[in-house]
């Protein structure tokens, strides 16, 4: 019998130590796991649909792909855990202290520094928030792309702490990030005390989720999901895979907090949502093609 | 149960995350606490706190905190390393790094720790015995006139030179055996290892002592005989925590205390003769220590005698092809002891050395007594020394 496989993006050299971690336990739950890991979610994405492996571990951007590229190819993508902290992220627009900016439209003729081009949190849903504001990207307002680990989806922190230091040196006039590394940033003084302001909030989404798609063996996928749910932070052998991975428990699945993240996605005029776009396009292309 | 924190000012960022988690503490999960304070990032931070720590947050007119499981979880089923004053019988591989009487978290790693067994390792003397180490730290710079004024004709320094290369040597390993086994120790039995430890710096001392009274005249030092190097090997060599203290500490440094007293008493200058002086100081612990977890190990371990003898007759055998003592030294110890050429003296000092080494085997002799042998088989094993003496 094969294994049961996932597969997940390499942002970090402890995802290693996270999912060999993982291996190790659902073994010893009779549970034969395996997992592959990818340089990027497009490759992970890409290979999903051409069946290397059961289940994706996904950003929410990656989630998204799948979805669009399931529909756009007769297929269908479910989501079905994500961790507890995956659950009502927002991000921030922060600006100086000092700063003349009071509303997003005064951001008009200025510069925001972003994260990644495909980092949800850092990028694309703060810039959605900009755009809605009457802000034409590029245009009312030049956008700089601190772009770190392109192809990760903004997992890595060093592109929102680049652009928070930028903030910070005035190189930019406005700085994007998740609500987390706000505080991170203020209490590590990237941010220095009392020199920063938060401008703008989103409204809140969620983050990484499980993606299986049709065609995936329905009971060996309820079984692995009901290990997941019966992890419990009380138990010392799974507690160092949690704080690996950052959650306290597992949730059910939801996809209602990605809709910020599916208008960003269609309507964003910028090039890191634009390359997403593309990225939809060919692999339905290249799955009709193949079916 | 509803409790209400208020922070002030203070923000998340600069320390109130402490108010909020002693408030909590107070709670039982699944208890709200009210939060209210004016940091402008509050209800932000608030909410990327709370799922950090699993807690769930709901933001109405004041934000509050329903208290989450993790905190609770994370120490059930841990555990008291022990108490803070005795040592457990079997401390646990996963006590690890944690002070003796920590409650250590549950799922811990597990840490490979060859001597965690109290009865091969302990001694309720070690706590006195570290103390009194600690007490008697000497500086070398301070503690040794080192502009003492002497003269020594050539040769007599040289042979101070030698003795002192000599020295050196036999400390290197003194220094290596007791840290290669503080690191295999099992950090419980803290007192051991505070003991392990100055006895290592005690022998790191010695070497800059002995060193820089050898380097005080000359340029260049005496010599290093494969015969020494080969008897000290079998220290090192020695894997076991009881045959390796046995050798080194009741038997080497117990004779090197006899050496050290000689030099303290016959030595040409009085650099060497201060150096010698506190060097035996420090030696007469180490001694004492190595005696007394020997003694306790022997009184749970009715075969350790018998183990012990087998060690010195194995050594013994080991080492009878080699020359023991190499002559270089055992001349010098002469000269220095006579003082100068003059046959008169050289006898002197001959007779001085072989009454070293008559000190040597009556000490080793008392020691093997106290720790259980027979007079006689005390006799029999003292003789089977290494000629190298350490």
């Amino acid at each position: 019998m094969s294994s049961f496989v996932l597969g997940a993006v390499a942002y970090d050299p402890k995802v290693v130590t996270i999912w060999e971690g993982f291996k190790t336990w659902f073994a010893t739950q009779g549970f034969d796991f395996d997992y592959v890991l990818y340089s990027n979610y497009e490759s992970q994405v890409e290979a999903h649909f051409d069946g290397a492996f059961d289940v994706a571990w996904n950003s929410p951007l990656a989630w998204l792909q799948s979805v669009r590229i399931a529909q756009g190819t007769g297929r269908s993508a479910s989501g079905f855990c994500m961790r507890d902290s995956d659950q009502d992220l927002t991000s921030l627009v922060v600006v100086r202290a000092d700063s003349d900016i009071q509303t997003l439209a005064d951001l008009r003729g200025r510069s925001v520094g972003v994260g990644a081009p495909d980092s949800p949190q850092a990028t694309l849903i703060p810039l959605l928030s900009l755009q809605e504001a009457g802000l034409a990207l590029g245009e009312d307002v030049s956008v700089r792309v601190f772009d770190v680990l392109f192809g990760k989806h903004g997992d890595h922190v060093g592109g929102e702490r680049l652009a928070a230091r930028a903030l910070v040196a005035g190189e930019v006039d406005a700085a994007c990030m998740i609500d987390g590394n706000h505080l991170v940033f203020s209490a590590e003084g990237t941010l220095p005390a009392d020199g920063t302001r938060i401008l703008h909030q989103t409204a809140p989404y969620d983050h990484c989720i499980f993606t299986a798609l049709d065609g995936v063996d329905e009971e060996t996928l309820a079984r692995f999901r009901a290990l997941l749910m019966g992890q419990r932070y009380d138990d010392p052998v799974v507690r160092p895979l949690l704080d690996l991975e950052g959650l306290k428990a597992w949730e059910d699945g939801r996809t209602e907090g990605f809709a910020q993240l599916d208008r960003a996605v269609d309507a964003l005029s910028f090039d890191g949502a634009a390359a997403v776009r593309d990225f939809i396009a060919r692999v339905v292309d290249k799955n009709q093609a193949g079916g | 149960m509803t409790a209400e924190v208020s922070l002030g000012a203070l923000g998340l960022h600069r320390g109130g995350h402490l108010l909020l988690k002693q408030a909590l503490r107070a709670l039982p999960v699944g208890g709200r606490l009210v939060v209210r304070g004016s940091d402008p990032a509050l209800s932000v931070h608030l909410r990327a706190w709370c799922r950090s720590q699993g807690h769930r947050l709901d933001l109405g007119a004041a934000p509050t905190i329903t208290r989450g499981a993790a905190e609770v979880g994370r120490w059930q089923g841990a555990q008291r390393a022990g108490s803070l004053g005795e040592p457990v019988a079997h401390p646990q591989a996963t006590w690890g790094l944690a002070a003796r009487g920590a409650r250590v978290e549950a799922g811990g790693p597990a840490f490979a720790f060859p001597l965690s067994d109290k009865d091969t390792v302990w001694t309720d003397d070690a706590a006195r015995i570290y103390a009194q180490a600690a007490a008697a730290q000497w500086d070398p710079a301070t503690a040794i006139d080192w502009d003492a004024p002497f003269e020594l004709p050539d040769d007599v320094e040289d042979a101070v030179v030698q003795v002192m290369t000599y020295l050196i040597e036999n400390e290197v390993a003194a220094l290596l055996v007791p840290s290669r086994f503080l690191t295999k120790l099992h950090p419980h039995f803290r007192e051991v290892a505070q003991v392990l430890a100055i006895q290592a710096a005690d022998e790191a001392r010695h070497i800059e002592v002995f060193t820089r009274r050898a380097g005080l005249k000359r340029q260049e030092l005496g010599l290093s005989t494969t015969g020494g190097q080969a008897s000290l090997k079998t220290l090192l060599d020695e894997p076991d925590f009881a045959l390796a203290s046995f050798l080194l500490s009741v038997l080497g440094e117990g004779s090197f205390l006899s050496l050290l007293r000689f030099l303290q008493a016959h030595a040409p200058d009085p650099v060497t003769r201060q150096v010698a002086r506190l060097s035996a100081q420090d030696e007469a612990r180490h001694v004492a220590f190595g005696l007394a977890h020997l003694r306790r190990h022997a009184s749970q371990e009715p075969g350790l005698l018998s183990r012990l003898a087998t060690a010195i007759e194995r050594r013994h055998d080991a080492l009878a092809h080699t020359a023991g003592l190499n002559e270089e030294v055992f001349d010098a110890l002469v000269l220095l002891a006579a003082g100068s050429w003059a046959p008169a003296d050289l006898a002197r000092g001959f007779d001085r050395v072989v009454a070293l080494k008559e000190d040597m085997d009556a000490g080793r002799r008392l020691r093997l007594q106290r720790l259980g042998f027979s007079e006689a088989e005390a006799a029999r094993l003292s003789g089977l020394h290494t000629r190298n003496f350490m």
